[in-house]
């Protein structure tokens, strides 16, 4: 029995069976709210049973550099002297669950990645191949190989607890109320309000980030200096990478032939990682 | 351009599969609720002193038997402090309680001694009294009742039933003056 | 607590957390509530977003509560007396305050007796003694009439007026000297005070959230004294939003000092009977205070009632009136001694103590000086520890630990048993938290093992004590064989049971007691703890309520749980009406008057008496009213004035000879130097994270991933000019020894002008040690701390000691 419909479905051709309507569903993110706490970081963890990664201090209050496979949402610091004053900006990172999602367009495992009906884009371990395209047709830099089990992870934006009616873990456990859950309608209208009141106090660039390039994104964020999303490592205007949509597009009747995929699949390896080393 | 024989397998293998209909697990939901039939317990966080109401999730329905083990702790959403939400330490509760360095025996010192020695409850018990006793006797200051030769600290996470039977056994029973506990550190 | 407790007549956070979603301004200073209560700080974030509320943040670093603060002021860790004591004089001098509040409920009005007062050279009250190096108090005190009542002048005109006295002792602290002494800016301390003094009129709420950092230091109490003066002087006690806000560190540290567990207080803050008390009448004589208006309710007039019934509650059917209701039974203390905490580990040290008993405890590493512990502890004959982890202070014989102080195992010749415990999860029981709520919580799990609960440890170990003397006899039996173990299951007494018996019952109906009006001070009614009286009553087990019903929309949520006293949930809340009973806030009424009683919140006044009666709204101070002037209590002074911290960079600007405070005891053992600027030049300060619980959570895998080990925050300027960068590791040390760690460099520390030069300021978390998972590496915070302590609650100086910096190559 499944209470989300799929909308799409990674490298498959037919339509995806879905009919049901369902309210997109999206995170909201008032970064100017946010003490960093890391609580989302690991009621994540906890939630999703993934084991604890070895740190060391790297001089920050950052947990680790990036996202791991065991590690789906990292709050990212920044301190900086900005306008005179001094800011610390902190920001929950994790998959922004685009509304055209840029992983599930490189994924070549049928199956593997999913849009269910609801908005959410959720990766399926047992279909995963491991060969990292998604990586590639990523603009966030959010799903991360796990070389033990060679499969990709990433937040599913607890759709084990959102198809039966609960909120996702880390939204849950925010204390102070940074992150919310909702429909994006909600959380757009939301968003909007915290811009204008963010006005009023004097961030004149306070923006939503819901960037159009990827379709919107199942996560609204709301930046005080939203004309420069890079201070919180945010690209400014996210696509999903050329060689990615060369392929959808044009390329599309390809789609099925074997080979083509396969040397399609290396060219994006190829665009992100570099030549390859032998390592088997 | 490098690629390897295993990529050129694994991507058409893939693609085979597509060609086919095996579309099954892309249907099958990721994981089940995990909290979904266990036993819920209310409980408050021990850290701080917001005082948060969790949720306590222990494996099995509490018939006789099964042995309950704690498979995830959440926030009260109908707490009203807290409403479901908690901190990183409040989050992570369930390593609190199922821990491998959770201590599960008594263990024992022996002076001059450099290792812990298991022994029984019994054991502790007995010796820990005698001792106390000795030091009463050879050290309670009579003209006032009091022993100042004994120190118990303790209690700021522990339930305030537990704090006042310190007082009442400690102070008020055997004379111990020297009672304190974190709120004066 | 102490500081509350003289100023306003309780010690304990004045609100709640969900009433601080009612605040129009929010001062963050001494403590970093979205650090360390970050879901009471949810209330702080829904203020500000939902009705604009203004939040202030004082600090020594610009930390966690800064990122999301309106205004914040680095100062230095040490000085916030003075930046405290400039916002009353601001407020005075700006006519920011709310003068009916301060006529009508403080002791503003009252006047002090001729021979009081301060000598700004010498920095020093009258009385002080030198030689002995204490004050006499006698000149401390108000002018009283025929009739043993304080004079008032309502204008508070008159010079000698509390008020008028006030004002001319804070008129030394202008902008520029707050800025001299906390190394901040004086525009900045202005932009502050104006955000901060903005809630004095009346429709405004202002609250001050603080924890240990103000605490932790040498002049804590009068530091805290001064906050609560400002909030007076602002009207924002009794109100909704208001208050003088102490968030506790840990889940029941306020339950257990409610409970007694403290050298000087037994359960409901009743003074531990000293040594010369040698009846029930003196004692009962010596602690129950008289009245010092005519209109004052001065509730602790009722203390034998709670005494008897407490007795009661402890000796059962030994305590008689024949006999004093076993009075003699119970220790008193002897004369001149004081047992806190660094005290036992000073008498430890000098070979006072012979056993020790820690539940839960770790005073390696939560006490200062942790080489001092070290020393004291291996002079003990025996230790016992329950815990639920190994712990440095049950293994401090362990050769990498003892070492510290040059010692091996084979050297201590202390006998240690490592009880196994039960946590929080694997027994019932209630907790009290910062907003004085009694929450019961449910077991969820039988402990791990042979694991025990505390309770039945407690038990084992009294029975087994007891069932030695009955059989063997010994020095002083009778308290021994009368206490009253009156419980089902004497080895393991259900907590139930014992709630019951705190909450206490009458011997005549069997009933439980329904409030704490109901004590008698015959023997007819028992009673463990006083001011827990309601918890337990006949309607059942009120700390297990869970009703989210909020009639008000103030958050009271007066159905959840049981809050004391008398499940009040804004204290002293009589000051939220005006002298005719009517809200000074329409829009957050608390209490007011419809004519025959107090409706609202449960009043904390008496329920009937009429606003035109004007009686005493802080009913357990025998004033009525609220102190600014402490008469003859702390033990420096009845204001609060400035003075450095026991290892300062710089002496006191404002008397150069009395730099710290005069009151603060010396320690003398081997471990207790202190260091001078010379050598140590570097100010520091000790604080926590968010994502660790003090010393247990660097047991949990996911909290030590989060923060995996020590570090040092220093500025890029003091990096710079040491050659540091961040992750390199860095050698802290002070004169007590040293410590080691990676560098953290920060913009969010910046170097400051104190007393014409640069001074640097550093500071690091706590959370390591010796035992727990991942890079415990040693790093005991506590290494380099000194065991000085505020001479009113004895806490120690954590916070403000010097130190040096090295690169480690």
């Amino acid at each position: 029995m499944k209470t989300l419909e799929l909308k799409r479905v990674s490298a498959t051709a037919a339509p995806a069976p879905g009919v049901r309507e369902q309210a997109t569903v999206s995170k909201y993110i008032d970064t100017t709210s946010c003490i960093g706490c890391k609580a989302c970081e690991v009621a994540c963890q906890e939630w999703n049973d993934l084991p604890a990664e070895t740190t060391v201090q790297l001089g920050t209050y950052q947990t680790l550099p990036e996202l791991t496979p065991n590690l789906w949402n990292l709050i990212r610091f920044n301190e900086l002297d900005h306008d005179g004053a001094l800011r610390w900006l902190m920001r929950k990172d994790q998959c922004m669950h685009c509304g055209d999602p840029g992983c599930l367009k490189a994924c070549p495992a049928p199956g593997a990645i999913v849009q269910y009906m609801n908005g959410i884009v959720d990766f399926n371990q047992e279909a995963c191949i491991g060969c990292g395209y998604c990586m590639t047709g990523c603009p966030f830099n959010i799903p991360k190989l796990n070389q033990k089990t060679q499969r990709v992870y990433k937040c599913t934006l607890c759709s084990d607890r959102v198809s039966v009616g609960l909120e996702p873990a880390c939204i849950k456990a925010c204390p102070t109320g940074c992150l919310q859950f909702g429909t994006k309608t909600q959380m757009l209208d939301l968003a909007g309000k915290r811009v204008a009141q963010l006005k009023g106090q004097g961030f004149e660039h306070a923006a939503v980030y819901d960037p159009p390039g990827v379709g919107g994104t199942g996560v609204v964020t709301v930046l005080a200096y939203g004309d420069q999303p890079e201070l919180y490592a945010l690209p400014k205007d996210p696509t999903i990478p050329l060689a990615v949509r060369i392929w959808k597009t044009p390329l599309k009747w390809l789609g099925s032939l074997a080979m083509t995929f396969g040397v399609v699949g290396t060219v994006l390896h190829y665009l992100r990682y570099g030549a390859k080393k032998a390592e088997e | 351009m490098d690629a390897t024989r295993r990529d050129f397998l694994k991507a058409g293998a893939a693609t085979l599969s597509a060609l086919g209909f095996d579309l099954q697990p892309a249907y099958a939901q990721a994981r089940e609720l995990k909290i979904a039939r266990t036993t819920e317990t209310r409980s408050t966080c021990p850290y701080c002193s917001v005082s948060c109401g969790v949720i306590i999730h222990t494996l099995g329905d509490k018939s006789k038997n099964v042995r309950p083990s704690v498979v995830h702790v959440e926030g009260d959403p109908d707490h009203p402090i807290n409403r479901g939400s908690l901190c990183p330490k409040g989050v992570t509760l369930k390593q609190d309680i199922v821990n491998d360095r959770r201590l599960t025996q008594v263990l024992y010192r022996a002076p001059g001694s450099d290792r812990w020695e298991p022994r029984s409850w019994e054991f502790a018990i007995d010796r820990i009294a005698r001792l106390f006793k000795q030091t009463r006797d050879a050290r309670l200051r009579e003209d006032c009742n009091a022993l100042t030769a004994v120190g118990v600290i303790g209690g700021c996470t522990d339930s305030n039933e537990n704090n006042y039977l310190l007082g009442k056994a400690f102070r008020a029973g055997l004379g111990v003056i020297p009672l304190e506990q974190q709120a004066r550190i | 607590m102490a500081s509350l407790a003289a100023t306003f007549g309780r010690g304990a956070m004045t609100n709640g957390w969900t009433d601080i979603r009612n605040a129009d301004v929010i001062l963050a200073m001494g403590g970093n509530p979205a650090e360390n209560h970050p879901v009471g700080f949810r209330f702080v974030m829904e203020a500000r977003r939902e009705h604009g509320a203004q939040l202030v943040s004082v600090d020594p670093r610009f930390n966690r509560t800064s990122a999301v603060a309106d205004h914040f002021t680095q100062i230095r860790a040490g000085s916030d007396t003075a930046f405290l004591a400039g916002l009353i004089h601001y407020a005075l001098s700006h006519d920011r305050y709310q003068a009916e509040y301060v006529r009508l409920f403080t002791n503003a009005t009252f006047l002090v007796k001729e021979g009081y007062g301060f000598n700004e050279g010498e920095g020093l009250f009258t009385g002080w003694d030198a030689r002995k190096k204490a004050y006499d108090k006698s000149t401390w005190n108000y002018e009283l009439d025929a009739q043993g009542f304080a004079k008032v002048d309502p204008a508070m005109e008159h010079p000698r007026s509390v008020f008028q006295l006030m004002k001319k002792f804070y008129s030394r602290y202008t902008p520029e000297m707050v800025a001299r002494i906390c190394g901040c800016k004086a525009e900045d301390f202005v932009k502050a005070a104006g955000i901060i003094t903005s809630s004095y009129t009346p429709d405004r709420a202002g609250t001050i959230l603080y924890a240990l950092g103000w605490t932790h230091h040498s002049f804590s109490v009068q530091l805290i004294h001064a906050a609560a003066m400002l909030q007076l002087l602002l009207g924002n006690i009794g109100i909704a939003g208001g208050g003088l806000n102490a968030l506790r560190g840990h889940a029941n540290i306020q339950g257990g000092t409610d409970c007694g567990v403290g050298y000087h207080n037994l359960p409901g803050y009743i003074p531990i009977p000293k040594a010369d008390h040698q009846t029930l009448r003196q004692f009962l004589d010596a602690v129950t205070p008289k009245a010092l208006r005519p209109n004052s309710m001065n509730f602790w007039s009722n203390t034998p009632k709670f005494v008897v019934s407490q007795l009661k509650a402890y000796y059962g059917a030994a305590a008689v009136s024949g006999n004093e209701f076993a009075y003699r039974d119970h220790p008193r203390l002897p004369a001149g001694e004081n047992w806190s905490w660094a005290y036992i580990f000073d008498h430890m040290h000098e070979g006072r103590m012979e056993g020790f008993f820690s539940f839960g405890m770790n005073p390696v590493s939560n006490g200062p000086n942790s080489r001092k512990v070290l020393g004291a502890l291996a002079r003990l004959k025996w230790l016992v520890v329950a815990e639920n982890f190994e712990q440095e202070t049950a293994a401090f014989w362990r050769a990498d630990i003892i070492e510290l102080i040059g010692k091996k195992p084979a050297d201590i010749a202390t006998e240690v048993f490592l009880l196994p415990a039960a946590n929080f999860a694997e027994k019932d029981g209630t907790f009290t938290n910062s907003a004085r709520w009694i929450q019961w919580k449910w077991k969820a799990v039988d402990p791990p093992g042979e694991a025990k609960p505390d309770e039945e440890i407690i038990a084992r170990v009294f029975l087994k004590v007891r069932e030695l003397y009955e059989k063997e006899g010994g020095k002083a039996p009778e308290p021994v064989k009368h206490l009253n173990w009156w419980y089902s299951n004497p080895a393991r007494p259900s907590l139930e049971e014992v709630a019951r018996e705190i909450n206490g019952w009458s011997l005549k109906s069997g009933q439980q007691l329904a409030k704490f009006a109901d004590l008698e001070a015959d023997g007819s009614t028992l009673s463990g703890n006083w001011l827990y009286t309601g918890m337990y009553t006949e309607a059942g087990n009120l700390t297990q309520r869970r009703s989210t019903a909020d009639p008000g929309g103030l958050g009271a949520f007066p159905q959840w749980a049981y809050n004391w006293p008398a499940n009040r949930r804004i204290m002293y809340n009589r000051c939220s009406a005006d002298g005719q009973g009517k809200p000074w806030d329409a829009a957050r009424p608390v209490i007011r008057w419809n004519g025959e009683k107090w409706t609202g919140d449960v009043p904390d006044y008496k329920a009937d008496s009429p606003p035109e009666a004007a009686l005493g709204p802080f009913i357990m101070l025998p004033e009525g009213v609220a102190r600014f002037f402490v008469p003859g209590q702390f033990a420096e002074g009845p204001f609060t004035e400035h003075y450095e911290p026991a290892e300062s960079p710089v002496e006191n600007a404002l008397h150069p000879r009395q730099s710290a405070n005069p009151a603060v005891h010396r320690f003398g053992t081997e471990w207790d130097k202190l260091g001078g600027a010379g050598e140590f030049p570097i100010v520091c300060t000790t604080y926590r994270l968010t994502e660790h619980f003090h010393y247990w959570t660097k047991n949990n895998p996911y909290n030590m991933q989060l923060q995996p080990e020590f570090f040092v925050e220093i500025s890029e300027e003091l990096a710079k000019e040491k050659g540091i960068a961040g992750g390199d590791r860095v050698r802290i040390t002070s004169a007590r020894g040293s410590i080691e760690g990676k560098a953290m460099v920060t913009k969010r520390i910046r170097p400051m002008q104190v007393g014409g030069r640069t001074v640097h300021q550093i500071g690091f978390p706590i959370h390591w040690g010796f035992l727990g998972r991942g890079k415990q590496l040693g790093s005991l915070a506590n290494l380099v701390t000194p065991t000085v302590v505020d001479p009113n609650s004895f806490a120690p100086e954590y916070k403000g000691f010097l130190v040096k910096l090295e690169k480690v190559s």
